[in-house]
């Protein structure tokens, strides 16, 4: 096994695309390492990418925040700006394990481990968050819901590497929440994981929302339905129920020792309605 | 041997080491620098009994790769106490009883002082979650917890007496 730790995104991709055998990327490594110390993979090239320029930065920018890929969990709940414009964001980052595994872990790994039941995540499609895919052939920004395609799989080429996350710009009265269950209170994966990002007018009746699911499917999903749901309400009952049957309805979820499929699409609608009303209170609604 | 050459500082001194490429940070410290503080617990980064810090951050060293350090400040228990001066966790771990078999304590001692250099002064509940990633088969957590307030107590006395 070769370690490279390149200085730009180009020299990085152009290694990962040259190599003939396994090739990894490292950026917090808490899963890669893991897999790696267990013998479930045999990498022939590990590409670090803490090196190059950008990758451990959060940058505000005009049109939201760009986050690098490397940017840790622990880094990203100390931003206040950041915090205080995507706390659904930071939140679902900041629950990825312990305070040992946030030092190092990152939103972009979390994304490209491509776990069915990834915290950041769900949070990070409510979001409308785009990741930056830089290749050999260039540059291609996507939504964030394209890059997981299957358990363990994702839609990246070879080569190509996550340079960043980019957050859009918020709206005045927006406000985003994630809310995942677990038996215990900490260090457990998501049973089921909800992501709930809601825009208000003056009058506290809900323009614009997108509620996305984790842990209920092979992938994350976006729920339009539940958004249209809440879409011109002020989240009474009616609303948050229909949204909550959405929620239930966008479920094909497996059994397991953490959750039955019954289980898991009964809590997607409940913790859907305490997401949408914390998101609620975020934007400044009663 | 073959290898990558790293060069860093391993609490505060300049250390220079020559590992594999897949060997991790903890495997470095304890077979190559004779630093034994840090223990191997499960290799998954789920016991903590590793902990270290790098750049101040708190962290498991089984999952950092040794070459990853190079250009970095890590931090182990070795450096903890001032010489023959116990710092005051370790103080309060040994007079709580906060230990049994020990395996587990170096983590907890790494983990709780970067809980108390963010927080001086935690809630039990910050505490509990603040060493969640830290697992102890013996005490059952409870005297470890009241060692930590205890050090914090006397750890805030002793920063207001400096600052006065």
């Amino acid at each position: 096994m070769r370690y490279e730790r390149p200085t730009t995104l180009k020299a990085a991709a152009q290694m990962l695309a040259k190599e003939k055998g396994q090739a990894f990327i490292l950026a917090g490594g808490t899963d890669l390492l893991v897999r790696l110390r267990t013998g479930f993979i045999e990498p022939d090239l590990i590409v670090d990418i803490k090196g190059i320029n950008g990758s451990k930065a959060i940058q505000k920018t005009a049109t939201g925040f760009k986050i690098g890929a490397a940017v840790s969990g622990a880094e990203l709940g100390e931003h206040a700006a950041l915090k205080k414009a995507w706390p659904g964001v930071v939140e679902a980052a900041n629950l990825i394990g312990s305070k040992q595994v946030q030092g190092r872990c990152t939103m972009s790994g979390n994304l490209c481990n491509a776990s069915p039941a990834a915290d950041s995540v769900p949070a990070l499609v409510a979001a409308a968050a785009k990741a930056v895919i830089v290749g050999p052939k260039g540059k291609r920004t996507v939504a964030v819901e394209e890059i997981p395609v299957g358990p363990g799989k994702t839609s990246l080429k070879k080569g190509e590497i996550i340079e960043s996350i980019v957050l859009p710009k918020r709206p005045p009265k927006s406000g985003d929440a994630y809310l995942r269950f677990i038996p215990r209170t900490e260090m457990d994966i998501a049973v089921v994981g909800v992501g709930v990002n809601v825009t208000l007018d003056g009058k506290g009746i809900v323009t614009k929302a997108r509620v996305a699911l984790g842990a209920v499917a092979p992938t994350v999903r976006l729920v339009p339905a539940a958004a249209k749901a809440l879409i011109g309400t002020k989240m009474d009952k009616a609303a948050l129920d229909a949204m909550a049957a959405a929620c239930s309805a966008a479920c094909s979820p497996i059994d397991d020792k953490r959750g039955t499929r019954d289980f898991r699409i009964k809590v997607a609608g409940v913790l859907a309605r305490r997401a949408a009303l914390i998101a609620r209170k975020r934007a400044g609604g009663k | 041997m073959s290898g990558i050459k790293v060069n860093t500082k391993i609490n505060g001194d300049p250390v220079e080491f020559m590992c594999e490429p897949d060997e991790t940070l903890l495997d470095v410290l304890r077979n190559r620098l004779n630093l034994t503080g840090a223990k191997e617990g499960c290799s998954t980064g789920d016991c903590g009994a590793c902990s270290v810090t790098v750049d101040g951050r708190l962290t498991c060293s089984c999952l950092v790769l040794g070459a990853e350090a190079e250009g970095h400040n890590i931090g182990t228990i070795e450096g903890m106490a001032h010489g023959e001066e116990l710092h005051p966790l370790q103080k309060k771990f040994i007079e709580h009883a906060a230990l049994q078999c020990g395996v587990c304590t170096p983590g907890f001692l790494i983990a709780a002082k970067s809980l108390l250099d963010k927080n001086p002064d935690p809630t039990e509940t910050e505490i509990r979650f603040g060493l969640a990633g830290n697992l102890c088969r013996c005490t059952g957590y409870d005297k470890i917890v009241r060692a930590v307030q205890d050090a914090a107590k006397d750890m805030r006395k002793s920063n207001s007496r400096k600052g006065a």
